[in-house]
């Protein structure tokens, strides 16, 4: 992960509003992506994932920065010269084009000989398991399908970065799964780079193999999936990843003091949690980290139950706080609503986070 | 003129108690078919008609001579010979007519495009820029064309400083020029329709895949805006061909149009049958073109009907 494949060096982007405001977009982003990596841009709309995406296909040139891949500065290129390629959210077919002459339109470009390009037309349909298709309309095809093609399109330039922008967000959930397991699986078979833009953070757990996490234009944490969600940087972190129970508590004596007059103990926190010698923290503790107990640090009311298949999940209203727990649905008691509970955090997994 | 799929959710709408009734489309159906039809009517019934031995009007005996009139000729001594006099005026028109369309087509395209990448309050105004001369009689806007373009007018003027001659006025250009201004507008306007509806992200999907800026306007703007530019042609091909006013006032009667001659045998010539003659012929080979482009739209799949 250490080599230098794609770097992105201070890049800095600001757009003007029509009211004659400024947005930066993106301030001042430096991340190195490395090859044959899934890579995660990860974040609300608006966070400027997106602009970092269409600024390394070469559709949006930053106010200031480099962009380099394999060494060499490509910023400063037209799209058209730059050996990434990109699958939209809106796939952006060619209506006009049946789907092999929209797979063959990118390898046209490159003057690439007929027969090799009906060739690789055929093996990038194959890959997106769609043989046969290319002489169908892209009017006559499924969203999912029409996801597909644009796949392939991209996949046939045997690009040496593939940047995807929210590929999914308009496939239901049912298709998204799918489609997240096939992308993971072209991706291992193809070796291809992936730069990957969602704001689902399911998504990106599931696929990434780093996640860059963005907020207002900045990289607010870059890692593994895992450590994203087991170790967040700060509130914001905790909260987008996952679901997350911040719990504002006073720093004491042996532990912090919550909110109902527990003391979560220091030594059920995260071995690594920072805390401050006094004053107000934030203990983020997800929710299925948390487990009945029958003198938890968390107690309160029952406000609600809700079963989801699953697992249970149940409100416990904590001072004027409500914390969430979800339970496994077998081999619990489920606590009836308005009955009196305590909860602990287990496996050490809760932790003080920055707010 | 463009068959455009309307989102199903407005034909709902538009499907309950308030819909429009066909009741109220029936006069102004009756009144153009009136309009078009009895006078087209007439035309055809004329053309077969003799010319009466004096005055105006017709005499009811049918005849062909006036379609033998338009390409043969006979002479005192009886002998026939290829008349190309008319030929020659069809001709001229459809040579005006398609620099005509070629050089609107030329000229609108850009500026569609640039219309229909600006914000959506410009747009409104720079459409309705474009209408501006609608408001104007055409003959007055034509007038005004000859002032211009006169010996003696600005350009004439201007060029006289730097010892230039400038001549136009009552030459085939002048009737071009005056063609060209006239039927922008109509090209302009549905090729604008089309690219306002062209998803430009087809374009960025384009140069993404490495195509350079001319590629992506001849391989995927220019097919996305195709139904415009047939409409355009169509508004402009079929109206230039039959336009009279231009070569009557700037091009001075010189290099006459059809439309001069059919014009001057309902007047001066006053040989009506003759002049419906050659107003059917037009008519006919108008809607041959019209024919061959909607072939050539339905070949390419194009949503495209013209009749």
């Amino acid at each position: 992960m250490s080599e230098k494949y794609l770097e992105i060096r201070n890049i800095t982007k600001v757009f003007q509003t029509p009211e004659g405001g400024e947005v930066r977009a993106l301030d001042d982003v430096t991340l190195d992506i490395a090859s044959g990596e899934f890579f995660i841009l990860l974040g609300p709309s608006g966070c400027g994932k997106t602009t970092l995406l269409r600024s390394i296909a070469g559709l949006e040139y930053p106010d200031s920065g480099e962009i380099i891949l394999q060494g060499e500065r490509i910023d400063d290129k037209p799209p058209y010269d730059r050996p990434v390629n990109t699958v939209f959210q809106s796939y952006a077919l060619f209506p006009h084009m049946t789907v092999g002459e929209n797979i063959a339109f990118g390898l046209e470009m490159e003057n690439v000989e007929k027969d090799e390009v009906t060739k690789r037309v055929n093996e990038a349909l194959e890959q997106v398991q769609l043989a046969g298709y290319d002489k169908r309309m892209p009017s006559q095809l499924s969203g999912g399908q029409q996801q597909r093609v644009a796949l392939a399109r991209a996949l046939a330039k045997k690009p040496k970065v593939l940047l995807l922008d929210e590929p999914l967000s308009a496939l239901d959930l049912k298709l998204r799964r799918g489609m997240q397991v096939e992308l993971k699986r072209l991706q291992r078979e193809t070796g291809i780079t992936f730069v990957f833009v969602t704001h689902d953070q399911e998504e990106a757990m599931s696929m990434g193999d780093r996640i860059a996490v963005f907020s207002q234009g900045k990289i607010v944490q870059l890692d593994t999936p895992v450590e994203v969600y087991r170790r967040p940087v700060n509130a914001y972190v905790a909260d987008f990843i996952g679901e997350t129970n911040l719990i504002k508590g006073t720093v004491v004596a042996g532990g912090i003091s919550l909110p109902g007059g527990h003391v979560l103990p220091t030594d059920q926190l995260a071995a690594d949690s920072v805390i401050p010698a006094s004053g107000e923290v934030t203990v983020a503790i997800r929710p299925e980290d948390l487990v009945l107990a029958t003198n938890g640090v968390i107690g309160g009311t029952v406000s609600e139950v809700i079963f989801t298949g699953d697992s249970v999940r149940v409100h416990v209203r904590v001072g004027d706080v409500e914390v969430i727990a979800a339970l496994a649905s077998y081999g619990t008691e489920i606590p009836a609503q308005g009955s009196s509970v305590t909860l602990n955090p287990e496996h050490r997994a809760a932790r003080t986070v920055a707010s | 003129m463009t068959a455009v799929t309307t989102p199903p959710k407005k034909q709902a709408q538009r499907g309950q108690p308030g819909q429009s009734s066909p009741k109220l489309a029936y006069l102004p159906i009756l009144f153009l078919a009136f309009a078009i039809g009895i006078p087209l009517l007439i035309i055809v019934v004329y053309s077969f008609l003799e010319k009466p031995s004096q005055g105006t009007g017709v005499k009811w005996v049918f005849t062909l001579e006036n379609y033998k009139a338009l390409f043969i000729q006979e002479k005192l001594d009886g002998t026939t010979v290829l008349d190309t006099r008319y030929i020659k005026v069809l001709w001229t028109s459809f040579y005006y007519s398609i620099i005509t369309t070629v050089v609107t087509l030329v000229l609108s395209i850009p500026v569609a495009m640039w219309i229909a990448t600006r914000d959506a309050r410009k747009r409104n105004l720079l459409v309705a820029l474009v209408t501006l001369p609608f408001w104007i009689s055409i003959l007055i806007r034509t007038y005004g064309m000859r002032q211009i373009i006169a010996d003696e007018g600005p350009i004439g003027k201007f060029l006289g400083l730097f010892d230039i001659s400038f001549s136009i006025l009552y030459t085939p250009t002048a009737t071009i020029l005056g063609l060209i201004y006239v039927f922008l507008p109509f090209m302009i306007l549905p090729i604008y329709a089309s690219a306002e509806r062209f998803d430009f992200r087809l374009a960025e999907a384009a140069y993404d895949l490495g195509a350079k800026r001319m590629t992506v306007v001849r391989r995927v703007i220019l097919p996305s805006i195709r139904p415009g530019v047939i409409s355009g042609i169509a508004l402009v091909f079929i109206p230039a061909l039959g336009s009279f006013l231009q070569s009557d006032m700037l091009g001075g009667g010189k290099t006459n149009m059809v439309a001069n001659v059919i014009a001057n045998n309902f007047g001066q010539a006053r040989n009506w049958p003759f002049g419906s003659a050659l107003a059917v012929l037009l008519i006919v080979l108008t809607l041959l073109f019209v024919l061959i482009m909607q072939g050539a739209a339905k070949k390419r799949g194009d949503k495209v009907e013209l009749v």
